[in-house]
């Protein structure tokens, strides 16, 4: 059948809302639809490729109930297990992606500089292929990150791909620290300065809208101890039996104040959108002044000028591999930058911040060797155990270890290999990708009315600039004309 | 020259720096002891590659080096044919976002007489870091309306773009009226979608009409130059003359399968005597239409998204593949500007998606260059090319090869660019 040809005749068409209707329902769930996916499988005779230990020749992975159960030669498995043969292919760590946006409805809550109360948790969608797509690529977990228009954005979410699921609550990686997404330079300050009446719209103005909120949330967290204290005092009294009565009056509950403040508390860890050396400065310095220490910049095309600063300072980056130049900040760049931040002993991730990237994150890392010569080692800890430390997660994904997640992906060469090509991916020890056995077309959901939709990419409407999604309207152009 | 001094450089007078200090001790140079994959003339697994004045002057497994000559031992690699990328935009863009530095998009729906070579800027800091990659012809391609002018190839050296410019390579573009809806932020209706498209159409017959109309008159006055002219200057559609009168290539960029088959249809109902299809991002779906067309495809970016959300995840990797299983004469392109270095990852990976290496190679070297009618110059290490050519430690697509020299025009170019410059200067800062 013709695929571009709408469908005339009625009953045509009947039988094929039926016929698409089952496909929706084959679809659905798992792709490698005939084993239960029960969290247990072994992985036979691969080259393993721990990441934090020995690369190991015909080794097995046995997974149990979702974790790494045995890593090894002849792993005894229970009776029944799913068995993969994985001869002469690699077996190495689901890959993270420290900076997506697919599987959201929304990226930016652009109304204000500082919108720390809103998350990402309330626009993510189990139905993207998107996700598929990621997984296809050996992506097991990937980073929600709001978008970059506010100097503060929205908290992010950590999900695990687990495609299939229907609920956005299923996808989540639960107990992952939370995350909350900032943003320095070029575009918090177009998106508010550019209307000529709001701060910031230089870099000295990120600065303010960054200590004003600090301060402000500092004042919040001090007002709500101190009632909490005298709270707390006035229940001891009472228990003491001294008959005094209540006095103290909650302050004013505020969620954006609450959120900053749970940033001063430590218990949100910052990812900053940030590209120039000079801002990357100011903020290690403001959040030193407010006792804030965990910090990863993201994209931070400029780290490797500012490397021992921020290995002085404990701080992270999460960058592209090769991306310059699209924006006038990220001009003076180098692809070097990958190999100068780990050799100044700063953890540093590649990240995609795009659904077409986050298919090739194994080739992004592989462009570490090309640039600076980094080790195999080294290269694959930028796409596993380094963006699983930045997202507080290390001690569950980002290496093939004993007791972490079932999380692998199964190479037919070197995943760093330019010709390495993924074909089984693992999530908690379920098969989520089989390239062998998956049908083509991997929606989750379809209207089975819905025509085919046309919609066609090309490399100048590609989905490279999510990070200024929804904020197309505040410059009066489309979304292709936006950069990240 | 202090650390410091050259970080001045580097950060304040990008612009300004020439983007490469040649060597020009002889205009003569072999390279030997070299493993060398010629692509049009099989591998020679030790030999010489010997250049002059520019040009390849001699290859094989036994060659005499005059006395004289600059000689270079590239014992234990491979020498390869320059890599082309045919369709970008480099030189014609400097910073994505900054549109006084973007110059591929001139205002209005029929430009052809528009050139993107008159916008290349030679000085540009994207060329240098391009060409250390191995990649060392790109076509720089105008885009916007109907018409939007000639692309051409340029050498990734030269201070002028004259000198840059491949002699012969002037192409002028077409971009296919697109039928149907652009994508999901396309808000029209169906029936202002099928008008545009009907109007569009008409726009480029009626143009097509005009150029056979100017060609013929041209022809008449050519035959009898006493006659007086009386043709009124309309200068975008004697632009098109060479076209109608198959004396220049048509790049037609289409992508959607419904719209190639109309292209195809158009190609040749009009008697396109040089035709290309350039995108093709669906060429896979009506593979064997295009091949029985004959119309050779510039296919890519080859990383990219499926077109359709219900499609496999891997078919831009596999298009050009597909493509050439089914008879198509394939060449890649990656459509970037900064990143026009990654054309042998995007090789890397059609080769691994169904292309071959083999023919991955041919699709970013002879093939473009036949397809683009310069094979005389560029696309093989062939006695008589321009000596476009580079040395590598390994496969030139795999990741982590490196490139250890450079020849463009037989000038040896320096293995510099900002990114490696920026690398020695801060690997290991002073504190």
């Amino acid at each position: 059948m013709n695929m571009e040809q709408p469908m005339a005749n009625r009953s045509v068409r009947a039988a094929t809302v039926r016929v698409a209707a089952i496909l929706v329902m084959a679809a659905m769930g798992s792709p490698a639809a005939s084993v239960a996916q029960d969290g247990n499988l072994v992985v036979r005779n691969a080259t393993v490729i721990t990441v934090t230990g020995d690369v190991l020749e015909s080794a097995d992975v046995l997974v149990r109930n979702g974790k790494i159960a045995a890593v090894g030669a002849d792993v005894i498995a229970p009776a029944g297990v799913r068995e993969i043969d994985a001869s002469g292919k690699y077996v190495m760590p689901g890959i993270l992606d420290a900076h997506s946006h697919i599987a959201l409805t929304t990226v930016n809550e652009g109304s204000n500089p500082v919108t720390a109360e809103v998350t990402m948790e309330d626009s993510v969608d189990p139905f993207q292929v998107s996700i598929y797509r990621a997984l296809a690529g050996g992506v097991t977990t990937a980073h929600l990150m709001h978008g970059s228009a506010n100097v503060i954005g929205g908290q992010n979410e950590t999900i695990k791909l687990r495609y299939g699921v229907r609920t956005p609550d299923e996808l989540r990686f639960e107990g992952a620290p939370r995350t909350i997404k900032f943003a320095l330079g070029e575009n918090p300050t177009r998106v508010h300065g550019g209307s000529g009446n709001k701060n910031p719209s230089t870099r000295m103005g990120v600065e303010l809208v960054l200590r004003n909120a600090f301060e402000e949330g500092k004042r919040y967290m001090e007002a709500w101890d101190t009632y909490n204290a005298s709270v707390a005092s006035q229940g001891n009294r009472r228990r003491g039996n001294r008959g005094m009565s209540a006095t103290a009056m909650p302050p004013e509950y505020n969620l954006r104040l609450e959120t900053i403040a749970d940033i001063l508390r430590g218990d949100i860890l910052v990812h900053a959108h940030s590209y120039r050396a000079d801002e990357i400065l100011m903020l290690m310095e403001v959040l030193g002044d407010y006792g804030v220490n965990k910090i990863t910049f993201q994209h931070a095309n400029e780290a490797f000028k500012v490397a021992p600063e921020l290995a002085e300072f404990g701080a992270s980056a999460s960058i592209f591999a090769d991306w310059w130049a699209y924006k006038f900040e990220v001009y003076y760049s180098t692809a070097y930058n990958a190999a100068i931040l780990t050799r100044n002993d700063v953890s540093t991730s590649i990240n995609s911040d795009s659904g077409e990237l986050i298919r090739h994150l194994y080739h992004e890392a592989a462009k570490s060797q090309k640039y600076g010569g980094l080790t195999d080692a080294e290269a694959l800890a930028l796409i596993t155990i380094n963006p699983a430390k930045q997202l507080g997660i290390d001690d569950r994904v980002g290496s093939i270890e004993v007791g972490k997640d079932g999380d692998l992906a199964i190479f037919s060469e070197h995943p760093l290999s330019v010709y390495a090509i993924n074909e089984m991916t693992i999530v908690d020890g379920n098969l989520l990708f089989d390239r062998a056995n998956d049908p083509d077309d991997m929606r989750l959901m379809v209207n089975p009315d819905e025509e085919v939709p046309e919609t066609m990419i090309r490399y100048w409407e590609t989905d490279m600039h999510q990070c200024m999604q929804n904020t197309e309207w505040l410059f009066g152009i489309s979304a292709d004309q936006l950069s990240y | 020259m202090t650390r410091s001094v050259a970080g001045l450089l580097v950060a304040g007078f990008g612009f300004g720096v020439p983007n490469a200090a040649l060597s020009q001790e002889t205009d003569r140079t072999a390279l030997t002891n070299a493993r060398i994959v010629t692509v049009e003339f099989g591998v020679i697994e030790s030999g010489v590659v010997l250049i002059e004045d520019g040009r390849i002057a001699a290859v094989g497994a036994n060659v005499d080096v005059p006395t004289g000559t600059t000689t270079i031992d590239v014992a234990g690699h491979t020498v390869y044919p320059g890599m082309v990328d045919s369709g970008t935009r480099l030189g014609l863009s400097e910073v994505g976002s900054d549109p006084r530095t973007q110059d591929f998009r001139e205002n209005g729906n029929l430009t052809p007489h528009v050139k993107a070579l008159t916008a290349v800027n030679p000085n540009s800091v994207l060329i240098p870091v391009t060409r250390v990659s191995g990649v060392l012809t790109a076509l720089a391609e105008p885009t916007g309306g109907l018409f939007p002018g000639t692309a051409a190839f340029i050498n990734l050296h030269g201070y002028t773009p004259e000198q840059m410019y491949v002699e012969g390579s002037s192409t002028m573009v077409m971009q296919f009226p697109v039928t149907g809806r652009r994508g999901s932020f396309d808000q029209r209706s169906d029936d202002d979608i099928e008008k545009a498209s009907k109007e569009a159409m008409k726009t480029l017959n009626d143009m097509w009409d005009r150029a056979h109309l100017m060609a013929r008159l041209e022809s008449v006055y050519e035959a009898d130059p006493e006659m007086e002219r009386t043709t009124e200057y309309v200068p975008e559609v004697s632009a098109l003359v060479p076209v109608v009168n198959g004396d220049m290539a048509l790049m037609i960029v289409v992508n959607r399968a419904a719209d190639i088959e109309k292209a195809i249809d158009w190609v040749q109902e009009r008697e396109v005597a040089l035709p290309i299809f350039s995108g093709c991002a669906e060429g896979w779906r009506v593979a064997s239409k295009i091949a029985a067309a004959g119309i050779p495809c510039i296919v890519g970016p080859v990383q990219s998204l499926p077109t359709r959300a219900s499609d496999r995840f891997d078919r831009a990797y596999a298009n050009a593949g597909l493509l050439h299983k089914a008879g198509v004469k394939v060449a890649l392109r990656t459509g970037e500007s900064e990143n026009v270095r990654n054309l042998p990852f995007h090789a890397g990976f059609a080769a691994a998606y169904g292309l071959g290496k083999e023919e991955a190679l041919r699709a970013v070297t002879l093939n473009p260059a036949e397809i683009f009618g310069v094979a005389e110059h560029i696309g093989s290490i062939s006695v008589g090319k321009l000596a476009n050519l580079f040395v590598a430690d390994g496969d030139p697509f795999e990741t982590k090869t490196s490139i250890k020299y450079v020849f463009i025009e037989g000038h040896n170019i320096p293995m510099e660019s900002r990114h490696t410059r920026l690398y020695d200067e801060f690997l290991n800062r002073s504190r």
